[in-house]
Order: structure tokens, then C-alpha cells, then sequence
């Protein structure tokens, strides 16, 4: 059975039918970080205080990832451009590279969250809150190691179990801006990967398509690189909106 | 596929451009956040770039600047959804109850 509209443009839209199933999931999907991003508003706003993003996270690991996914945006419409220009050799360059930027974007991503669950923070029942690296851990104490201040490296802090009354590292758990931090890019995270599996798939076994329905086989790629821009598009917004206010 | 090669073959130039475009923005977003903006001055300046290299990324990656009318439609429709979300917690802060107890 011949599917239609999938090559040619339906009369009543003006676009094939897999471009406008995209758009409408792009627009659920607007509404499903929007709904993130209300409620990140929603906790700032609300909180008594709320900590600069570059005092926590690592800003020149994010700009490093913001010029990947960009990168991988321009990739990503060139595959399609040079499909368009029949040109298969020059696609397959292109959409590789986008998928080893997407790569590429997850391993920053995952130094990032690993520096997190090392860092860890200990409150003190008077009250004192030490912020560094677990040196020793012990049965009755830990050793910290607190953070660089103004370039100085200070010595480690030995701290009796009986004075912690709370040691936990930069996880989800340790504060509200870590949660929104983890869920933002966390659920970011999981899009990158199910555009990696797609862009796999129309890289290796489904470019087979191109020899025989070359005009099919483009529409996908241009509605997986629309999908791929939406993803790059709210990186854009989380870049900032975490990292540097 | 609505456009034809020749076409797409001019456009290539202009994904160059945009390319270039959006790594200086990034630059100019970083630079901007050393500067220790207040708060509301650093959320605008921030929020400003950001929707500027999204309206590139919508209207050149994406085609937006030469699309069906249906999916400019369905955007408006999903701009307007997205303005109500933003809105409903910063109208929760500016309620006055919150501030005289």
C-alpha cells in the first residue's frame, strides 16, 4: 500500500504530511519544556535566595557544548542541502559529523554530571556549610578538602560525624537549583539521544531508501533536521538561563 | 520538498553566515555575563540573545522564514500557550498577599 503525501505535498496543507506531524510534535514538545521553564521561574522567584549558575556549574564546559550543537545544527542542514543537491557522498559527510558533534555533546555532558556527584557539601549543626571534595571517609569522620577561594587552595578540614548535620554531594538532592538544573538538561539529554538513534538509523541502514524513493528520503532528513534544530534551540535557552544568571 | 536545488545552492552561503552569527552571539553571551549585570538588566540581556539566535536558528536551519501558512498557525497558537506558562508564576510573585503577611 502506497502511503500518501509523504514525497508530494498535500493540496488542502501545501506540505507532505510527515513535515507537519513534526511541527505539531514540535509544538507539544514546546509546551513540555515550557512547562519546565515555568517552573524554574516559578522556584527562582519564589526562593528566599537563588545561586549565580557559574558559581555552581562550569560555564566554559557549556560554551564548549553551545558551539558543538550549533555546529551540529549547520551540519545537520547541510546533510539536507546536499541531498537536495544530489549529492549523497557530501550527505553522509555532513550527517555523519552532526552525529559525532551529538556524540561529542553527551561526553562534555557526562564530565559535567560526574564533577557534580564528586563535589559534595557538608552543613554543620552550628550551622557552618563547607563546600569542596570527600578527601577520607571514615566511620566517625570525614576529611574534606574545601574549594579554591581567591586562588588559594585551603588545607583539608577534618570533621567529626558527631558535628555533620548534613554531607551530601552536587546531586539532584542537594538543592532546588541542582533538581531544575538535573531535570532541565537531564530531560535535554534524553532528546539529544533519541536524535542520535534517528540520525544513526537515516546515516547507516535507512540511506538505503535514497536509491529508491531519493525524494522520501530527503523529506526525512529534513524533518529529522528539524527535530535536531528544536533540540539546539532549547540548549540556546538553558545555556544561559542556567549557566550565567 | 518545496525548494529546488539551485535555490538550496544559494542558500548554503546563508547557513555559513548564520553559522558565524551564532558563535558570536555565544561569545557576546558569555562576555555579557562577566559584566555582573543586576539581576533583571542580566536576565534581559541574556533572554534577548538567546531569542535572537533562536529566531536564526527557526528561520534559516529551521525555513521558517519561507513556510505554509498551517505552520504558522500552529506556532502563533503555541507562542501564545508558552506566554500564559511564563506568565502564571511571575503573577504568583506579584501577588500582594504573598508580601504583607
Amino acid at each position: 500500500m502506497q502511503i500518501p503525501y509523504n514525497e508530494t505535498a498535500r493540496p488542502d496543507t501545501g506540505l507532505f504530511n510527515a513535515k507537519l506531524g513534526l511541527w505539531l510534535f514540535l509544538a507539544s514538545e514546546v509546551m513540555l519544556f515550557g512547562a519546565l521553564f515555568s517552573t524554574y521561574v516559578l522556584l527562582r522567584v519564589g526562593a528566599p535566595v537563588w545561586p549565580h549558575g557559574y558559581t555552581i556549574l562550569n560555564v566554559p564546559l557549556a560554551t564548549l557544548n553551545t558551539v558543538v550543537l550549533i555546529s551540529s545544527s549547520v551540519t545537520m542542514v547541510m546533510s539536507w542541502a546536499s541531498l537536495m543537491m544530489k549529492n549523497f557522498g557530501k550527505f553522509r559527510l555532513y550527517l555523519g559529523l552532526t552525529i559525532l558533534m551529538g556524540m561529542a555533546f553527551l561526553v562534555v555532558k557526562t564530565f559535567e554530571y560526574k564533577a557534580k556527584f564528586v563535589h559534595y557539601g557538608v552543613t554543620l549543626h552550628d550551622g557552618t556549610e563547607i563546600v569542596g571534595h570527600l578527601e577520607e571517609e571514615a566511620e566517625d569522620h570525614v576529611v574534606m578538602l574545601p574549594d579554591m577561594k581567591d586562588g588559594v587552595q585551603p588545607s583539608p578540614v577534618h570533621i567529626g560525624r558527631a558535628q555533620i548535620k548534613r554531607l551530601t554531594n552536587f546531586g539532584p538532592w542537594y538543592s532546588t537549583f541542582l533538581a531544575i538544573y538535573f531535570t532541565l538538561t537531564g530531560l535535554h539529554v534524553l532528546h539529544v539521544i533519541g536524535g542520535l538513534v534517528v540520525n544513526i538509523y537515516l546515516w547507516g541502514p535507512g540511506a538505503k531508501m535514497w536509491k529508491t524513493e531519493p525524494t522520501r528520503f530527503t523529506n526525512r532528513i529534513e524533518v529529522a533536521g528539524l527535530y535536531w534544530h528544536f533540540v539546539d534551540l532549547v540548549w540556546i535557552f538553558l545555556f544561559p538561563v542556567l549557566y550565567l544568571l | 520538498m518545496e525548494m529546488q536545488a539551485e535555490e538550496v545552492k544559494k542558500h548554503v552561503k546563508v547557513y555559513i553566515m548564520v553559522f558565524v552569527v551564532l558563535l558570536f552571539l555565544t561569545i557576546v553571551t558569555v562576555a555579557v555575563s562577566y559584566l555582573h549585570l543586576s539581576v533583571g538588566v542580566g536576565i534581559a540581556v541574556a533572554l534577548l540573545i538567546a531569542s535572537i539566535k533562536a529566531t536564526l536558528v527557526g528561520g534559516y536551519f529551521m525555513h521558517l522564514i519561507s513556510e505554509k501558512k498551517l505552520i504558522y498557525a500552529t506556532l502563533i497558537l503555541t507562542v501564545v500557550f508558552f506566554i500564559v506558562l511564563m506568565v502564571i508564576p511571575v503573577s504568583h510573585a506579584l501577588d500582594p498577599i504573598r508580601y504583607n503577611h
